[in-house]
């Protein structure tokens, strides 16, 4: 049991799943944020379509 | 007259030989038989076998390069096939499913628990600490990411790790369910979620995997090919003008590179590095991985409980490990046993999903951190 090489793993425990959950929440941010853009594009665009063939 | 004692001690590899040809025919036999993870376990069981006939000519002997090393020096040590794998495996996954519920994201992140607490086991155990990063990763659920890190870590036990990896995933459907039961409680097993899935417009499709690159890349850039690789496929198959690369993507380069990549593994499946007692705690720390994954998705989603109204099935949070489809298709059986109207698999699927780039981002990140210390 090597207790020394384990106690200098618990910080990298503790960075990586820092880590995973901060990149996570940085996506989730991204992706929402063009999603609701992409979304009002695609509904303009539509309108325009819709009334360019009126 | 032969001492037989002293015969045995003489042919001690020879014997070790033959017992790797009966590994060898055993996953041979898990493959065909009982069809676990057939694509690569069956050309590792042959592999295994071609390897350990003495004198192999398919190993490298003496001047003349034998074409099993040669695979291996050129595929898998550069890191060559896992990476044309996730371009296959980017082009073969649709994330809408999580696209539309993103908050599904974060079981994902949680289910990597399992990963960052085998490297502290591993290394309680003795491994040294670019090993022990090397066998957490098996909880990565993830074949290619297994091999990418163990690769650059050059950890001399790759054989064991792929193995224990692509069996476990092979096993998720009898690792998960004892261990969710063992974690729940009937009432929360039986708890019904709603499914609101929200609009995806066609270009958060195709910025996805262009964000999660560069968020990715930033964080972790040592390994922001694995990841790129992986989205570089989603994005054939989502930008909608690249059909035929989609598909070949999908089928053909995947098959192939799965097939090479499989007898090329057998190169590190050698009698005397694979068999000794270092491969039974692999494949022990590998279990402990997946066990620890799960317990990290669970518990995440019965932590969210504490403070949600909205109740969720902490099942859903054991498929954040990145078996992709198996361990959402097991986690929607089991909430289908508990009751037959409940229907987990649109939340299962979207965080299964999520597993597959949270696991991706764990390894880069196991590699950014270990490589900051060594």
């Amino acid at each position: 049991m090597d207790i020394e090489m384990f106690l200098q793993t618990l910080p990298i425990m503790l960075k990586g799943m820092g880590g995973i959950f901060g990149v996570t929440i940085v996506i989730m941010a991204a992706m929402t944020l063009l999603n609701k853009v992409g979304i009002y594009l695609e509904d303009e665009a539509k309108k325009k379509k819709t009334s360019e063939e009126k | 007259m032969i001492d037989i004692g002293e015969f045995i001690l003489e042919n001690a590899l020879l014997w070790k030989q033959i017992g790797m040809w009966i590994i060898g025919a055993l996953l041979i036999y898990l493959a065909v038989k009982r069809q676990m993870e057939p694509t690569l376990l069956l050309p590792m069981g042959f592999g295994a076998i071609l390897v350990n006939l003495p004198n192999s000519g398919a190993l490298t002997q003496g001047e003349e390069v034998g074409i099993i090393d040669y695979l291996f020096d050129n595929g898998i040590a550069n890191e060559l096939f896992p990476l044309l794998l996730f371009i296959g495996i980017g082009a073969m996954i649709d994330f809408t499913p999580l696209l539309s519920n993103i908050k599904l994201m974060l079981f994902g992140a949680a289910a990597q628990f399992g990963i960052f607490f085998t490297l502290s086991m591993a290394a309680l155990f003795g491994f040294d600490l670019k090993d022990a990063a090397s066998i957490a990763i098996i909880g990565a659920a993830d074949g290619p990411t297994s091999i990418f890190v163990a690769n650059f870590f050059h950890s001399n036990y790759l054989g064991p790790i792929i193995v224990a990896a692509y069996s476990y995933m092979a096993l998720v459907p009898i690792i998960q369910p004892p261990v969710i039961r063992l974690i729940t409680t009937e009432k929360e097993r039986r708890i019904k979620m709603g499914y609101e899935g929200n609009r995806v417009a066609k270009i958060t499709k195709i910025l996805f995997p262009i964000v999660i690159t560069i968020v990715a890349g930033l964080v972790a850039p040592k390994s922001v090919s694995l990841v790129g690789c992986l989205m570089f496929g989603n994005l054939i198959r989502e930008c909608g003008v690249l059909h035929g690369l989609s598909d070949t993507a999908q089928n053909v380069l995947a098959n192939l590179v799965t097939l090479l990549l499989g007898i090329s593994v057998a190169a590190r499946m050698q009698a005397d590095a694979f068999l000794n007692w270092q491969t039974l705690m692999i494949l022990a720390l590998g279990l402990v991985a997946f066990i620890f994954d799960t317990v990290g998705g669970v518990m995440f989603a019965k932590l969210l409980n504490l403070f949600n109204p909205k109740k969720i099935n902490p099942m859903i949070g054991a498929a954040g490990i990145s078996a992709f489809p198996m361990s959402a298709r097991v986690i929607h059986q089991m909430g289908l046993k508990e009751d037959k109207t409940n229907f987990l698999l649109p939340h299962s699927i979207g965080i299964n999903v999520s597993g597959q780039i949270a696991s991706v981002i764990a390894g880069g990140l196991i590699i950014s951190l270990v490589s900051s210390i060594l």
